[in-house]
């Protein structure tokens, strides 16, 4: 046989067919995806009109209003808050997908999938748990009042930290697979060998396991950075009023400012933001990952 | 490793209590019988009966599975044609094509809901339940595309050799071994692609026009308004529908 693979296969007898099979989803994506994205863009030089509509024309104001420290606060805020929730996320999921990679073979998919269950309930839902739980009337000042700790109940919900644990809450899943797959990968001779030159559990752990697992700590960094920056129902429902964080001031623009093209400004930037920091960091795993099947 | 086993397996076990604990106190207070619902004052369906009486929340169910069910076949169609047709390009071609096709997954999803509102008011397509799930179906056609070209990867490439030296067209392999082959991947895909649209808040909340309610936008403003037993009730119910739906998919994916 000339060819190996199935896509070898298929390569011979149907390369016009495969693109008859292609085109309806890529017209599809196309047309409601990037299209779509693509007016964003172009409304982002637009102006806004006197009752909220869109003049055409070409202008930065849009990108220049984003350096009003009001803006730039919520931005910076966002910021600041994804990066909280990603090292939350992984000081919380090391341990866990260690243990899960060390784990025996067949015990390891079941504590996947325990891990990956909660994420497929309902984002919405599981937010909800929360502002149940941390509210003043809720379960943990109950609970506490109860026992005694507190005499009056404290205000929990409606701040920046009920944010960070509603994002950790709803992105840790990200971070533990990634994390899974690196430390899995991880030569356990060499951690072996370490524990026999008489290094300390620190250094085991600095020196060989994290360099080793740094791929995957990046990626499930990404995996969780991405979707916290652009929350929008965490802020919402957990956030007070000084915890808005971009996606609710790209809602915020959208449906109740009826500034579109501000809106859309802010749409680009984050996007701008996240798609390089996507290509950054193919850029610095590539190379890792074309180095292990030499190791 | 052993010597930091003990210490591992209490991080382990708290990270899992933190991931159901939340889940499992909402579905215990369900069966409160108490309003005031952080304090237990002992078992009760009747917010469950409440739910069952409330025809708005039956008329938002009804739009949640209508919609669901339409993106998931459109998505369906499009996506197990994706996986095929990718499998005959050149390597570096897959690799670009799949790449910009999982940005719809990739990019935060408030932009995806509002670059479709824009579009659709741009276009002056008046917002519906009908937008709602065009939109569905754009961000289930990276998922189904996934899923089944996991599957299709592991399949035996003899087979289809087979099928060729038997005198199969490209389209009566597929039609007769390849598509048979992929029926529990496509199922398992359908499956998923349901449930994140019965699941979806943001893009739905972006691009429903008035009426157009669907549950979880329901389950929103009944949030927004304030607390009650009637949400948490509403909510153990979607968190054991998502959880079987998956459950199942997983089953199929696996076969």
């Amino acid at each position: 046989m000339k060819c190996t693979g199935p896509s070898g296969w298929v390569a011979t007898s149907g390369r016009g067919a495969s693109w008859w099979l292609l085109s309806p989803g890529l017209f599809w994506v196309g047309l409601f995806f990037f299209v779509p994205l693509c007016l964003v863009s172009a409304i982002s030089f637009a102006e806004r009109g006197l009752y909220g509509g869109i003049v055409w024309s070409f202008s930065l104001t849009n990108y220049s209003d984003l350096w009003h420290p009001l803006y730039a606060r919520i931005l910076g805020q966002s910021v600041l808050l994804a990066a909280v929730t990603a090292l939350l996320c992984l000081v919380m999921g090391f341990p866990l997908a260690y243990y899960i990679a060390r784990a025996a073979p067949n015990r390891q998919g079941i504590w996947l999938l325990l891990v990956m269950i909660p994420f497929w309930t309902n984002f919405l839902v599981r937010t909800y748990a929360w502002m149940f739980i941390l509210r003043t009337e809720g379960l943990l000042n109950t609970l506490m009042l109860k026992a005694g700790l507190i005499t009056a109940p404290i205000e929990l919900l409606y701040s920046n930290t009920a944010v960070v644990i509603g994002l950790v809450y709803g992105y840790l899943p990200f971070m533990v697979l990634p994390l899974y797959v690196a430390l899995e990968r991880v030569d356990r001779t060499l951690v072996e060998a370490a524990w026999d030159l008489y290094a300390t559990r620190w250094a085991v752990l600095w020196r060989i396991i994290v360099p080793l697992a740094r791929p995957g700590i990046m990626a499930g960094c990404l995996l969780v950075f991405i979707p916290s920056l652009g929350a929008f129902l965490t802020p919402d429902l957990l956030g007070g009023a000084r915890s808005m964080m971009v996606g609710n001031l790209i809602q915020h623009e959208f449906l109740i400012a009826r500034d579109w093209p501000l809106g859309a400004a802010i749409s680009c930037v984050l996007m701008v933001f996240v798609l390089s920091m996507m290509g950054w960091s193919l850029r610095v795993t590539r190379p890792l990952s074309r180095e292990e099947p030499e190791s | 490793m052993k010597r930091m086993g003990g210490w591992l397996w209490h991080a382990s076990l708290a990270n899992l209590f933190f991931l159901y604990g939340p889940i499992a106190v909402l579905i215990l207070f369900s069966f409160n019988a108490s309003r005031l619902s952080a304090t237990w004052q002992g078992w009760s369906w009747q917010w469950y009966r409440a739910l069952w009486a409330n025809q708005s929340l039956l008329d938002a169910a009804a739009n949640s599975l209508w919609v669901a069910a339409v993106s998931t076949v459109l998505a369906l169609l499009f996506g197990v044609g994706l996986a095929l047709g990718l499998e005959g390009l050149p390597w570096k071609r897959q690799r670009q094509i799949e790449q910009a096709l999982l940005l719809p997954l990739v990019i935060p999803e408030v932009m995806m809901g509002v670059s479709l509102l824009l579009f659709f008011v741009l276009i002056q397509v008046p917002l519906s339940l009908t937008t709602v799930l065009l939109g569905h179906a754009v961000f289930n056609v990276p998922v189904v595309m996934i899923i089944v070209r996991a599957r299709l990867r592991k399949l035996d490439p003899r087979l289809l050799e087979a099928a060729a030296d038997l005198g199969a067209s490209y389209w009566e392999s597929l039609r007769h071994v390849t598509i048979p082959l992929l029926r529990p991947s496509i199922v398992g895909a359908g499956l998923m692609a349901f449930t994140i649209s019965l699941d979806d808040f943001i893009v739905t909340f972006f691009t429903a026009g008035p009426g157009a309610t669907t549950l979880p936008l329901r389950v929103y403003s009944m949030i927004k308004s304030g607390m009650s037993p009637e949400i948490n009730a509403l909510s153990a119910l979607f968190v054991m529908v998502s959880m079987g739906l998956i459950g199942l998919s997983l089953l199929l994916q696996r076969r």
